[in-house]
This record gives structure tokens, sequence and C-alpha cells, in this order.
């Protein structure tokens, strides 16, 4: 472990320990709240407002500042359950059980939101509402990855069994971000191909992209504030009975 | 990294590794069936089926929509740059079908090797532009011809 810088080591084995984490998220939230509202106002006027028009869609690409920073958002929240699903296998590290099963939600809600644009815009556009090609069941099959997470989550009684089977379940899911992310590469689809992450200069013009950047940021930090506030209910639910948390009670009262 | 945690690494290291080689045999043996749509190509070798039908995508040849009757029958050719395949389709098409425009069908070959689509769908490129901009690429389309 000698190649980590000695203040990351650190940083690591304080936010492990549930008042020190409880309490960094709470100075955090003013701040991140302040940022993504920013963020998300800047995003929203410029895209939906700012941002020249399509040359073949006119107005309905617009749904893309929804549409693309969700579906993101919903491929980066599953690779980072899998990845606290692997820590907290390794390290029995409470804070990722905590932050996997709080994040779940999130990227479910997130998955769903990118196929109920998608499907909005598809239907003017591609003429349907919803086709089997590769691109959307693999979506499809992430929510019910998410979903499945959730009801494993709230099938067993015993949470710490219950974090290991997530965990578990969140790491296997996980084969499936790489298949949603080619999938428009390696099979003919009706989705169209990748327009930022291509090879060399994305196909966008910098007046429409910027916004979509933004966005994406905003709802990075969206993710960020709703998955501290569901983890700090957690570990309040988990550490009740801790010297702690009885403390905190009591200056409440 | 103690030697309980470095056997925990490996062993999830391990499954990963193992759901993902059976994730891509499972998808190379399924590779057919998941293509959303036959290329022209492969129509006009025979390698669609004959009697089922199936999807066929290409872009519309530019200046062969047409429609003979003046009804909503609509006639257009479709190609992949190499082979061409005739779609005949009677209906309402989508906002995006144009000439030179991607676009995936859905129907059954006739006996003269026309394909009858039930259905067309348009297929968004991935470039977004303001109109501007393209009016001044074709406008530096022309000057390069010009020359």
């Amino acid at each position: 472990m000698s190649i980590i810088p000695a203040p990351i080591v650190r940083f690591y084995h304080k936010t492990a320990s549930p008042p020190y984490f409880y309490n960094l998220s709470n100075k955090l939230m003013p701040w991140l709240s302040c940022i993504f509202l920013m963020l998300l106002g800047y995003g929203l006027y410029s895209g939906l407002y700012l941002a020249p028009t399509d040359y073949q869609q006119g107005d309905s690409y617009r749904i893309i500042y929804l549409h693309v920073p969700a579906a993101w958002m919903s491929l980066f929240i599953y690779v980072l359950m899998a990845v606290a699903g692997a820590i907290s296998l390794i390290w029995r590290m409470k804070i990722a059980d905590v932050v996997l099963i709080s994040s779940a939600p999130i990227g479910a809600s997130f998955t769903f939101i990118a196929l109920v644009t998608g499907s909005l815009w598809g239907k003017p556009m591609w003429g349907a509402w919803w086709v089997w090609d590769a691109r959307l069941t693999s979506e499809l099959i992430l929510l019910f990855l998410y979903l499945g997470v959730i009801s494993l989550y709230g099938a067993i009684e015993d949470k710490r069994t219950a974090s290991k089977a997530v965990a578990i379940l969140a790491l296997v899911g996980v084969v499936n971000i790489p298949i949603i992310h080619y999938s428009v590469q390696w099979w003919n689809t009706l989705h169209q191909g990748p327009t930022v992450s291509k090879m060399g200069k994305p196909s966008i013009h910098i007046d429409m992209l910027i916004p979509l950047l933004v966005m994406a940021v905003a709802f990075k930090f969206y993710y960020a504030i709703a998955m501290l506030q569901a983890a700090k209910v957690e570990i309040l639910r988990r550490e009740q009975n801790t010297q702690w948390v009885k403390k905190l009670l009591e200056q409440k009262q | 990294m103690t030697p309980v945690r470095r056997q925990r690494l490996i062993l999830i290291l391990l499954m990963v590794a193992g759901v993902g080689a059976a994730a891509t045999f499972a998808l190379k043996a399924f590779n057919e069936n998941l293509m959303y749509f036959f290329s022209t190509t492969e129509v006009a070798e025979g390698k669609a089926p004959k009697d089922t039908k199936f999807r066929l995508g290409g872009m519309v040849v530019k200046g062969s929509i047409e429609r003979p009757n003046r009804g909503i029958m609509v006639r257009f050719v479709l190609t992949d740059f190499h082979k061409q395949v005739t779609v005949k389709y009677s209906g309402i098409l989508p906002d995006l079908f144009r000439e030179g425009q991607g676009v995936v069908t859905n129907g059954r070959l006739n006996s003269s090797g026309v394909f009858i689509a039930e259905e067309v769908l348009a297929k968004h490129d991935e470039n977004y532009m303001p109109p501007e901009v393209t009016e001044s690429l074709k406008q530096a389309e022309k000057l390069k011809s010009n020359k």
C-alpha cells in the first residue's frame, strides 16, 4: 500500500467511519446544492434557449439535454455500485454497502428517464415508440438489474447478508455496461452511433456540445446530493444503537 | 493487502471474468439474432429469409423516391453503396424520411425481388449541427466540385 500517498490513505480510513462520513456529507450538502443549481440553471437555459436548432430535427433534438446525461448517469452509477460492491466484499467496508444500496434507486430513476425520453423522441423521429434493437434492449435489462438490486436488498431480513448478496449481483451485472456502450457499434441498431465519445472530433457542433456537458456534470452533482441524503438515513438506521447517534439525538432535542 | 483480502479480490476478479466470458460466448452465438436489420448486399446475395418477414436497412438513393399512382404508395431504392434493393410501401413516412437518409423497413421480399414494406423507420445519424453550418458545408462542397 506504500505506493498510495499517506494523506489519501488517511482520508480513506476516515471516510470509512460512519460518524465521519455522516458529518462530512452534512458539511458538503450546501456546496453541492449550490453548484448543482447553478449548473442546472445554466445547462437548461443554454441547452433549451441559447443552443442553435438542429439542421434536420429542428427543436426536437433538444431532448438530448435530458436523455443523454440521464443515460450516461445510468451507466456511471451502475459502475460505481459495482466498485462499491467489490470494496465491500474485499475490505468489508460498511460505508461501501451504504453507498451501493443508496445509489440503486437513483440509478433506476435515471435509467427510467433515459428510456422514457428516448421513447418520446423515437415516435416522431424513427416512427416507433419502442424497437427491440440491441441498445434499447440492453438498457432495459439495466433497469431490471437496478430493480433486482433494490428488491433483493429488501427481500433479505438480515442486512449484512443482504449487503453481500447485492454486492455480488452488482458485480455480475456489470458485464452489461460495455454491452450497452458498444451495442451500437457491434450490431446493426436503429439507435444512432456515439456522437461525443467518437474517436477524434465529436460530430456535434460546439454550441450544442457545451450545454450537454454542463448538464452531464449537473446530473453528477444531483446524484451526489441524492445519494448522500439517502446514505445518511441508511447510516442512522444501521447505527441507531451506537453512542454517537444517541448523542446526536440528544443534541436535536 | 492481507492474504485473506487478496484471496477475496482474486475470487471477485475470477467471478467477473467468468461472467464476462459467458456473456461473450452467448452474444457470439446469438450474433445474427442481435442484428436489428439485414443490409441490402445481404438481401441481394440471397442471405435474407425468403418466406418470413425481416428488416432491411440502408440509405435512400437520391432521386429514387416516386409515387407511381399519385397515392400513398411510394417506391424507393435502398443502398449500402454496394448493392441496391427496391422497396414499395403504402403508409405514413416518419419526419426524418428523405433522400440520403438511413432507414429501416420491415416486410418481405416478393417473387421479383422487390421488398414489400409494412413499416418504415428512419435511422437518425450521430451528427448534430445548426442549419447555417450545413449550408456552409454544402457551399464548400460546391466550390470543391467546381474547381
